[in-house]
């Protein structure tokens, strides 16, 4: 059995502001999933409602199993203790994530004080482990989060996710703020933690060639929707999805003649999430649009070996259209 | 070495520094602390770094908007002062495109009175609305007319840095510093910016000097790139020289750690340190891999932890480092000739020295 399992997510904001709009995955115990798109594809909605964490204006439906168990049906009492002890999430900005008037060994002590029948003195020592795991060191347990720098808080954020021995962990686009050469630090110790502890890792980001260095699997957003899911190296070295290519490119490889003085880019902006018209959402930005596009509606469609689990929301992987000039 | 061309560069910084004055306990900041650099006509150059290191405000200083503490700014070789009058009249000339155009707009004010505003300030009101029209499609907005009645938040973040850039393009600069203009963009929307800025340069002619912390920006878009650690440019060459044969340890680490590369990532140990304790000898050295792997007793480490290194000149390739090595690629020198003199110059000194 999958550790998480989601099906069928809706969710929307409001009235008709549908930021996800039928989502379906799978998360096997131990197996990292990287999910990628831009502000808006709905990615950062996903990963908060798994926790059930998003503001009360958002109406979420469809099923998110943890462990065999609905999350978005559970009570109050059984979502805490859900929550840190089970899955926890490691935001983005640790600064305006972590409380600033609290010293970084209280926050990371207050949750396992919580979850686990343990005294004082054993939170304190769990907590120096944690420190001293993720590379701060222990000493450092009274500092405040605006002692240390935008790395270490990040660190920190991180200890604190472990703290109760979760089986999943959400990162949201833990390294967006840092600077390139903490940013490889940082991912290279989520990537070791999680591999250790076989901990299972959903992480979000904008940056696909970020994903496709630190998780197993991908799965592409647009618009509310998965458009492209697979196995990271399959999905980078050949995209099945125009989207998913657009995206890949736009991080160059240096040294590739291809992308030398020619950046590449897509026209257009991402949809309005409550203006999304009939056929492929992604139609209006496409390189490779045809007829079909703006009426039929597309899904998730097998895309690679039999069992490859590669799948593609594109008309393109139907065998009546791949030839369709564009 | 290439002789300097016989046109004046665009902008260039000639030993440039800034200091910020001590506060709370600390030491003076030394941000840019000797900095040559030009921007030829004609030329995108990519200056890349981390934070805090002295890259945004070497930005602020090339347009005037911070004054430097020694050294000067040239504009087309002339030294630039600062009296209002010459800011003004080298403002017309020079224009910052900030990051986060959301932030960079006035939200009260419709696009066409925000790209409006320059050529107000200096007082070019005849044939204002053709200027801004020309302005906006120039920047890719078209038709204009869709686009001047409305206010940022009805614009996406791609269509609002269109703005910002329109409104540097509204006073006909020749010269554009544009401080991370694609940081805040998404992934999609990045590739049609750059896109533009190379535009601009084939279409007016416009010189670019492009700050950003992102190597795969340099590759897409500039001729040349410095690359700058700690308020100096610890390398500087073409872009095909310095990201595919980087010398620096610093460049060799930055471009280690990009997603996708295939080399053995160098996580360098620590944080970008602090301008206001800019360590002795080579300003790299407490977190160089190089110099960590130097053998104790060897003599080199006394280089690195206590002689400085000169200021990299701004018209050729440059490496500011002691141990820079040139026996580890073989073709190397054949094919850059000028690298393998400063080597040699590199080497003679270090004789010299021991």
């Amino acid at each position: 059995m999958s550790l998480l399992e989601v099906r069928d997510l809706n969710v929307t904001y409001g009235a008709d502001v549908r930021a996800v709009r039928g989502v379906d995955f799978a998360l096997d115990a131990g197996q990292t999933l990287g999910m990628a798109g831009e502000s808006g594809s709905g990615k950062s909605t996903v990963a908060l409602s798994l926790l059930r964490l998003l503001p009360a204006t958002a109406t979420i439906t469809g099923e998110v199993l943890l462990g065999g168990e609905d999350v978005l049906t559970m009570g109050w009492g059984r979502l805490r203790a859900v929550r840190w002890a089970e899955a926890s999430i490691v935001f983005q900005g640790a600064m305006s994530a972590l409380n600033p008037v609290r010293t970084i060994g209280e926050q990371i002590r207050e949750p396992i004080l919580l979850h686990e029948k343990v005294g004082i003195r054993a939170a304190r020592e769990r907590s120096a482990e944690l420190l001293d795991a993720v590379g701060v060191p222990s000493r450092r347990m009274a500092a405040y989060p605006h002692e240390l720098s935008g790395g270490q808080r990040q660190r920190v954020m991180i200890a604190m996710a472990l703290a109760c021995r979760p089986d999943l962990i959400i990162a949201d686009e833990p390294t967006t703020a840092l600077d390139v050469i903490v940013q490889a630090q940082i991912l290279k110790l989520i990537t070791d933690l999680v591999h250790e502890a076989k901990i299972s890792m959903i992480m979000i980001s904008h940056d696909l060639s970020v994903l496709a260095d630190t998780c197993d699997r991908l799965a592409v957003m647009y618009a509310g929707r998965i458009v492209e899911i697979g196995d990271s190296r399959q999905l980078i070295e050949a995209p099945r999805h125009p989207y998913t290519k657009a995206l890949s490119s736009a991080f160059p490889k240096i040294g590739d003649p291809a992308s030398r003085l020619a950046p590449s880019g897509l026209p257009g902006d991402p949809p309005d999430p409550s203006a999304i018209g009939a056929g492929c959402p992604f139609a209006p930005r496409c390189p490779e649009v045809f007829d079909a596009c703006s009426t039929r509606e597309v899904e998730l469609w097998p895309a690679g070996p039999p069992d490859s689990a590669r799948e593609s929301a594109c008309l393109r992987v139907l065998p009546e259209f791949s030839e369709v000039p564009a | 070495m290439t002789a300097t061309t016989s046109t004046a560069p665009a902008l260039e910084a000639r030993d440039l520094h800034v200091t910020y004055p001590a506060r709370r306990g600390r030491g003076p900041a030394r941000a840019v602390d000797g900095v040559n650099l030009t921007v030829g006509a004609g030329e995108i150059v990519a200056l890349i770094g981390e934070s805090g290191c002295g890259k945004s405000t070497l930005a602020r200083a090339l347009v005037g908007l911070v004054r430097p503490t020694a050294g000067e700014v040239r504009y087309q070789g002339t030294t630039l002062r600062y009296s209002s009058k010459a800011l003004k009249q080298f403002r017309r000339h020079t224009q910052l495109v900030l990051q986060d155009p959301g932030g960079a707009l006035n939200p009260k004010q419709n696009v066409f009175d925000a790209v409006a505003e320059g050529p107000r300030l200096h007082g070019l009101r005849a044939g204002l609305g053709e200027r801004v029209h020309d302005a906006l499609s120039r920047a890719g907005l078209r038709p204009p007319e869709q686009f001047i009645a409305r206010y940022p938040h009805e614009l996406s973040g791609g269509q609002q840095q269109r703005v910002v850039i329109a409104g540097a393009l509204a006073l006909d600069p020749s010269v554009i510093v544009a401080d991370e203009p694609v940081a805040s963009l998404d992934a999609s929307v990045r590739g049609e910016i750059l896109r533009l800025i190379l535009d601009l340069r084939e279409s007016l002619s416009l010189s670019a000097l492009v700050v950003s912390h992102d190597l795969g920006l340099a590759w897409n878009i500039a001729d040349r790139v410095a690359v700058m650690y700690l308020g100096r440019i610890v390398e500087q060459g073409t872009v095909e020289d310095v990201l595919l044969h980087p010398q620096h340890p610093y460049t060799q680490a930055l471009i280690s750690v990009l997603p996708g590369t295939d080399v053995d990532p160098v996580l360098l140990r620590g944080e970008p340190p602090d301008p206001t304790a800019i360590p002795a000898g080579c300003r790299f050295h407490p977190r160089c891999q190089r110099f960590a792997a130097l053998d104790e007793a060897d003599e080199r480490r006394a280089l690195c932890t206590g002689r400085n290194l000169p200021v990299l000149p701004a018209d050729e390739p440059g490496v500011a480092c002691h141990l820079v090595d040139h026996s580890a690629d073989p073709a190397d020198p054949a094919d850059h000739p000028e690298l393998s003199a400063l080597g040699d110059a590199m080497t003679s000194r270090r004789a010299d020295n021991s």
